[in-house]
């Protein structure tokens, strides 16, 4: 694969694969108003695109931007929020949709969500055989006598058992909550599927049976893009990896790569690698920076070993990295 | 010691969801109890910290037996724990600037005086900046919420630690840094630790021993 493809529409940082990608976000920036004229630079210049087939899962520590990208994308920002540059889904702008076209064309029927918390997703009062029932009625053109049956058969998707379908939210557990969530989000065979934090709360046997199964609807065409903060289950269903710092994707690469060897090149990624329990178990010293007051440079410079006087300028990405050091990349890494 | 012996708990009389489990922990130990989603084991932990009055079974706390729990238990006895819980937002009250939360148990047991110097000293520890400690909960993110939710556990020096899924929420950098800020203090104290969660990396890595729910001992009186 050449590095750099002269027709490419995104920036060159991020190889297009050949087919068409279903989601192509190009340079997406959030900035929220503030009351006092402050603003919070919430995601910056995020670029990225993702095929048919494919899972990207975007990582970082919490506060860095991952789920404000999410609710960019789906339209659901608050009202001080301002979005600028292009999330095209088809030829469709994400980002100048109404909120007519979102709400009737896009969530659910051409994004479906699996959200951060299922509990606070769920409809408190409704028992999720309702909530299922419901969704598949308003998706799908099954007829009224068979929606029994096809909720029962979008809950078996999701792992979700039939003992528990009359159930009210309150009443599952964190696990089952999640599953009931990733049902509804299932339903609508949307060729995207955003995962905002799909496993938080599951244990390791949920969370593999959840990404599995998130991975098998990739697998048969639909683009994942799921956000996450356990890299465990990052490792085990992604195709690529985007590394979120501050608001920056500040490292894409191949998943093989990036959490075998080579491993990543960016310092932060490396860092956030090394906290993991089965590696060094050491946290990154420091925290991440206030996203309203942000440096001019590198905004990771100030927790870095390897930080310069050349990082008081902000890092271009250069093969998908954007770090005035990175790890050396290894020759023939295609 | 913090013994749990044939322990039966639950929200109904007719379906416990803990059954004659017991557990000990030795003084300065670490166990982690290990097990998947709803087993039982955050119920059996919130028996441990006082927090839930078992239907049958005893409790025994550095020898001396629990008579009374939540806030029947006396103070010295409740005092003993320092508690920390999965969900950050739920186990903290919106109205509080983070400074005021960690100072919260000092205020509640008279020691109001001592608020400022324990609160600047944990803040450190936990890696909480002064500028962070004056915001509200919905001002900071889930991560350095549960950072103030660790300092306000630690805030009695406690003789007992329970932390029921403390990271689960978290990215791989905080969890490292709130497993790192208790082992701290357990070297310092030498605190006991009951660590639940459903990730046997993480606890095999941060405590002595652990433990599956299902190893656990049932029906009989021998701890782990």
């Amino acid at each position: 694969m050449s590095p750099v493809n002269p027709v490419t529409p995104v920036s060159p940082v991020h190889p297009v694969s050949p087919t068409s990608p279903v989601l192509s976000v190009d340079n997406l920036s959030v900035r929220f108003r503030m009351r006092g004229g402050r603003q919070i630079a919430a995601v910056s210049d995020a670029s990225f695109a993702l095929a048919p087939g494919e899972c990207l899962a975007l990582i970082g520590e919490s506060g860095c931007g991952k789920s404000v990208l999410a609710s960019a994308l789906l339209g659901l920002l608050p009202r001080n929020a301002e979005t600028t540059g292009r999330a095209l889904l088809g030829d469709l702008d994400l980002l100048a949709a109404d909120e007519r076209t979102l709400a009737r064309t896009v969530r659910g029927r051409r994004i479906g969500l699996v959200p951060q918390s299922p509990s606070a997703h769920l409809t408190p009062v409704r028992t999720v055989r309702s909530q299922l029932e419901e969704t598949v009625r308003e998706l799908t053109g099954v007829p009224k006598a068979g929606l029994r049956e096809a909720a029962e058969a979008a809950a078996e998707r999701a792992a979700f058992p039939a003992t528990h379908l009359d159930r009210h939210p309150h009443q599952l557990s964190g696990g089952l909550a999640q599953r009931a969530a990733t049902a509804l989000a299932l339903v609508g065979d949307a060729p995207l599927l955003l995962a905002d934090e799909p496993t938080t709360g599951l244990d390791r046997d949920l969370v593999d049976r959840t990404v599995d199964e998130l991975r098998r609807h990739a697998d048969t065409g639909r683009a994942l893009l799921m956000i996450t903060h356990d890299l465990a289950a990052a490792r085990r269903i992604a195709d690529r990896v985007a590394v979120m710092y501050a608001g920056r994707i500040v490292e894409i690469a191949d998943a093989p790569a990036f959490f075998g060897a080579p491993g990543p090149r960016h310092p932060y990624a490396r860092a956030l690698l090394d906290a993991l329990p089965e590696r060094a178990f050491t946290p990154i010293p420091g925290m991440p920076p206030e996203l309203g007051d942000l440096p001019d440079g590198c905004a990771f410079a100030p927790r870095c070993a390897r930080a310069s006087a050349r990082c008081e300028t902000l890092p271009a990405p250069v093969d998908g990295v954007a770090c005035h050091h990175p790890e050396e990349a290894t020759a023939c890494s295609n | 010691m913090l013994e749990l012996s044939r322990i039966t708990a639950g929200y109904d009389r007719r379906a416990p969801v803990v059954r004659e489990v017991s557990l000990t922990v030795g003084a300065g130990r670490s166990v982690g109890l290990l097990g998947p989603s709803g087993c039982g084991k955050s119920t059996l932990a919130r028996v441990a910290a006082l927090l839930h009055r078992p239907d049958s079974g005893t409790v025994v706390i550095d020898g001396v037996p629990v008579r009374g729990w939540r806030h029947r238990a006396p103070r010295e006895q409740r005092t003993a724990f320092g508690v920390v819980f999965q969900q950050p937002r739920l186990a903290a009250d919106p109205r509080m600037r983070l400074a005021d939360l960690i100072a919260e148990p000092l205020r509640a047991t008279g020691r109001r005086d001592e608020a400022a110097a324990a609160v600047a000293g944990l803040a450190g520890r936990v890696g909480l900046s002064r500028e962070l400690l004056g915001r509200r909960p919905h001002e900071v993110s889930d991560g350095q919420l549960q950072r103030a939710c660790l300092a306000r556990a630690l805030v009695l020096r406690p003789r007992w630690l329970i932390c029921d899924e403390m990271t689960a929420m978290l990215d791989a950098s905080t969890s490292a840094a709130l497993v790192a800020a208790v082992e701290t203090y357990r070297a310092e104290s030498g605190a006991g630790l009951l660590a639940v969660g459903h990730d046997s990396v993480l606890l095999n890595r941060w405590c002595d021993e652990t433990v599956h729910w299902d190893e656990l001992p049932r029906e009989s009186r021998s701890g782990v």
